[in-house]
C-alpha cells in the first residue's frame, strides 16, 4: 500500500503521533498520587533491607574471615584465635544437605507423579495432598523433637551412635537428613506438580498413540520433560535444607567436629555427629553458648553466598518455565 | 500374553507410587498422632488452665523438669507464650500486609521495567535468606540500638527483678519477622495480581477511571481470595519460626502489659516455637518432655489449620481463574 494516510507526518522533523495517551500520575487526584508515593515507598524500602543485610554482611564478613578458616577443623578453646576454622560445618552442611536431598527428590517426584497422573483412589489423593500441606506448614522446631523422641527408640538405634542407657542417641546426619527431607518434600513436590500440569496433553497422547503404556509414558516421556521442574524443586529443597537451623541444633548432636560412630568407613560418618553452618552461626552468636561475633559474621557469610548462589541457580532453571511460582 | 505382563506393569507401576503416596501419609499421620499422645498428660492435668494465665511460666517450666521421681509435676500456665506467639504473628503479618500489598502493586503495575528486575530477585533473596542470619543481624546490628536509644535506664532499673529489659522483645521481633513474612505474601500477591484478566483493567480504563483506581478497585479486589491466602501461610510461618525468634525476643517467659505505654513495646516475649529451641535440651525428664510436646501440639494443630485453610484459599483463588 503506497497510499499514505491522510493525517501521517510527513516531514522527518514531524514527531509522531501518539497512538496510546498514558495516563500520567500528574493528572490524578492527591489521594492516588498519595499511594503512589507509598508504593514507591515501599517497593524501595524493600530494595533497601535487602541491601542493608547483604552490604552489613558482607562489610562484616570479609572484615572478620580469614582464609584459612575455611579450612580448618573448629576446636572448642577460650581463646578466639585458637578455636580453629569451620570446616566442618561446611561438610556438615553438604552432607546433610546431600542426605536430605538423596531421601526428598525421588520420594516427591514419585508422589508429584502419582497425584498427577494416577490419583486413584480419589479420597486417598486428596488426603496425601492435604498431608503433604499440613507438612509443609509444621514448624521444623515440631518435626525436630518428633524427630528426636522417634529415633530415640532403642529399634532405631542403628541410625545413630549408641550411648550408655536403654535408648538409643537420637541424632544423627541419617536422622536429621530424614527429618529435613520431610522439610523438602512438600517443595519438590509442589515444583514437578507444576511443570507436570504445565506439559501440554498432546504428549501424552502421543506416547499413548504409539501404543506406550501409561508407566513407560511417565518414564520415557514425562520425567525427561520436566527435567527442568526436578531441577527446580531440588534447587529449592536444598535452599531449605542449607537455610533450617532448628533440626540441626536439636537432631545433629552439636557436635564441634563430625564425628563417626562405629566401624564402616561411611556410615560411621553418617551415623555420627556434627554440625553445619546454620547451627555454627547459632552457637557463636551471641545467643549462643560460643558467643564469638567474628566468627559468626564469616560462616553467616559464606552461608549467604552459598544462599545467593542457589538463588541464583532456582532464577536460571525458572526461567523460561510457564506456572512456576516464584517463592514457596 | 505379552499384553498381560505390560498391563501389569503399568499396573505395578501405579501400585508402587500409590503405596509410596500411602505411607508417608501414614507418617504424617502417625507424626501429628504421637506428638498429641505425648502432650497428653500435659494437657489433662491442667485443663483448661494450661491456657490460663496466673503463676510465672518460668518457674513452673523449672519445676517440671525438676519434678520429683515417680511424682511428675505438670502444673503450667501458658498464657504468656501464647500471648507472645500472638502478639509477634498478628503483628508482624499485619504489618506485613500493608507492606506487601503496596510492593505488590508497585511491582506488577506501577514500578517501571527497571526497577521491578531488581525488586522481583530481592524479594526471593529476602524469602531465602536462613532465619538465623536474620537473626544474627539483629541481634548484633539492630538490638545494642534498640537498647542504646529506645530503652529508659530508669525503667530498666525500675522493673530490674520482675522482667530483664534489653534491646531484645517485641519491638526487634516484630520488625524482623515482619521482613521474614513479607517476602510470601508478596510472592502471592504479585502472581495474583498479574493473572486479573486483562479485559477487566482495560474496562475499567476505558471508562476513563486512572490506572491507581483502577488496580485498586479492580484487580487488589478480585485478588482478595490471594491476599487472604497469603496472609494465612505467612501467619503459618510466623507461628514456626523459631530460631530467629528465640535470638531476639528476649527469651523469657513474659505477657507484655499494653498499659506500660510505649516500654510496652521493648518488653521481651518467649513465643512457643522459641520456647521449644530454648528447652529442647531438656527432654530427658519426663513431664518437661511432655510439656514441650504440648507446646509442639498447639503449634502443630494450628498451624495445620492456617496451612490448610491457605491452601483452601488458593484452590478458591485457582477456581476464579485468578491464581
Amino acid at each position: 500500500m503506497a497510499v499514505a494516510h491522510p493525517e501521517a507526518p510527513t516531514g522527518a522533523a514531524a514527531p509522531r503521533p501518539r497512538t496510546r495517551p498514558v495516563d500520567s500520575s500528574a493528572s490524578w487526584p492527591l489521594r492516588d498520587r498519595v499511594g503512589l508515593a507509598l508504593c514507591w515507598a515501599a517497593g524501595l524500602a524493600l530494595c533497601l533491607i535487602c541491601a542493608a543485610i547483604v552490604l552489613f554482611l558482607t562489610v562484616k564478613g570479609l572484615e572478620s574471615l580469614r582464609l584459612s578458616w575455611l579450612v580448618e577443623h573448629p576446636t572448642a578453646d577460650l581463646d578466639q584465635s585458637k578455636s580453629g576454622g569451620f570446616l566442618d560445618p561446611i561438610v556438615g552442611t553438604f552432607l546433610l544437605t546431600a542426605v536430605g536431598m538423596v531421601i526428598a527428590a525421588p520420594l516427591g517426584v514419585a508422589i508429584a507423579v502419582w497425584l498427577t497422573e494416577y490419583a486413584r483412589p480419589a479420597w486417598l489423593a486428596r488426603a496425601v495432598e492435604s498431608g503433604v500441606e499440613i507438612v509443609a506448614g509444621t514448624p521444623s522446631i515440631v518435626l525436630a523433637i518428633f524427630g528426636l523422641i522417634v529415633f530415640s527408640n532403642t529399634a532405631l538405634g542403628f541410625l545413630s551412635a549408641p550411648v550408655e542407657g536403654a535408648s538409643a542417641f537420637g541424632r544423627s546426619f541419617l536422622i536429621a537428613g530424614a527429618m529435613m527431607a520431610l522439610l523438602a518434600l512438600p517443595l519438590v513436590i509442589g515444583s514437578v506438580r507444576e511443570a507436570l500440569h504445565a506439559l501440554p496433553g498432546h504428549l501424552r497422547e502421543a506416547s499413548y498413540a504409539l501404543g506406550k503404556t501409561k508407566a513407560t509414558t511417565i518414564r520415557k516421556v514425562l520425567l525427561p520433560a520436566i527435567r527442568p521442574g526436578i531441577a527446580t524443586g531440588g534447587a529449592l529443597g536444598t535452599g531449605r535444607i542449607i537455610g533450617d537451623t532448628a533440626i540441626v541444633i536439636v537432631l545433629l548432636g552439636g557436635t564441634l567436629q563430625i564425628e563417626g560412630a562405629g566401624g564402616l568407613p561411611i556410615l560411621s560418618t553418617l551415623r555420627g555427629t556434627g554440625q553445619t553452618l546454620t547451627s555454627y552461626v547459632y552457637n557463636n552468636s551471641p545467643a549462643g553458648e560460643g558467643n564469638a561475633p567474628e566468627k559468626a559474621y564469616a560462616a553467616a557469610f559464606v552461608l549467604m553466598l552459598v544462599i545467593i548462589a542457589l538463588n541464583w541457580v532456582v532464577d536460571r532453571l525458572a526461567k523460561g518455565q510457564e506456572g512456576i511460582t516464584w517463592i514457596r | 500374553m505379552g499384553l498381560v505382563r505390560r498391563w501389569r506393569a503399568t499396573e505395578r507401576a501405579e501400585l508402587a507410587l500409590g503405596a509410596l503416596s500411602a505411607t508417608v501419609l501414614l507418617l504424617i499421620a502417625g507424626m501429628i498422632a504421637f506428638v498429641l499422645v505425648n502432650a497428653w498428660p500435659s494437657f489433662s492435668h491442667n485443663g483448661l488452665s494450661w491456657f490460663g494465665s496466673g503463676g510465672d511460666v518460668n518457674s513452673e517450666l523449672v519445676d517440671i523438669f525438676n519434678s520429683p521421681g515417680g511424682r511428675h509435676v505438670y502444673t503450667l500456665h501458658a498464657w504468656p507464650l501464647l500471648f507472645g506467639t500472638l502478639l509477634t504473628t498478628v503483628f508482624a503479618v499485619g504489618l506485613g500486609l500493608v507492606f506487601s500489598v503496596l510492593t505488590a502493586v508497585f511491582i506488577v503495575e506501577f514500578a517501571p521495567p527497571s526497577v521491578s528486575r531488581v525488586l522481583r530477585p530481592v524479594v526471593r533473596l529476602l524469602a531465602a535468606v536462613p532465619s538465623v542470619i536474620y537473626g544474627l543481624v539483629a541481634l548484633l546490628a539492630l538490638s545494642p540500638w534498640i537498647n542504646d536509644h529506645l530503652v529508659s535506664q530508669s525503667f530498666k532499673l525500675q522493673v530490674n527483678n520482675i522482667v530483664p529489659i534489653g534491646g531484645n522483645g517485641l519491638l526487634l521481633a516484630t520488625v524482623v519477622l515482619t521482613v521474614m513474612v513479607t517476602p510470601i505474601m508478596i510472592a502471592i500477591i504479585v502472581d495474583a495480581l498479574a493473572a486479573v484478566p486483562r479485559s477487566w483493567t482495560e474496562g475499567s480504563a476505558a471508562l476513563g477511571v486512572n490506572r491507581w483506581r483502577t488496580m485498586w478497585r479492580i484487580s487488589v479486589r478480585t485478588a482478595r481470595p490471594a491476599i487472604a491466602a497469603g496472609v494465612v501461610l505467612a501467619a503459618a510461618r510466623a507461628l514456626g519460626e523459631a530460631i530467629m525468634l528465640a535470638m531476639v525476643s528476649g527469651s523469657f517467659g513474659f505477657s507484655p502489659n499494653p498499659l506500660d505505654g510505649l516500654h510496652f513495646f521493648v518488653e521481651p516475649v518467649q513465643p512457643l516455637a522459641a520456647t521449644i529451641v530454648a528447652n529442647a535440651e531438656g527432654l530427658s525428664s519426663k513431664p518437661f518432655a511432655q510439656t514441650i510436646y504440648a507446646f509442639a501440639a498447639v503449634l502443630l494443630f494450628s498451624s495445620a489449620a492456617l496451612s490448610l485453610g491457605g491452601h483452601l484459599a488458593r484452590r478458591q483463588v485457582r477456581r476464579y481463574g485468578t491464581r
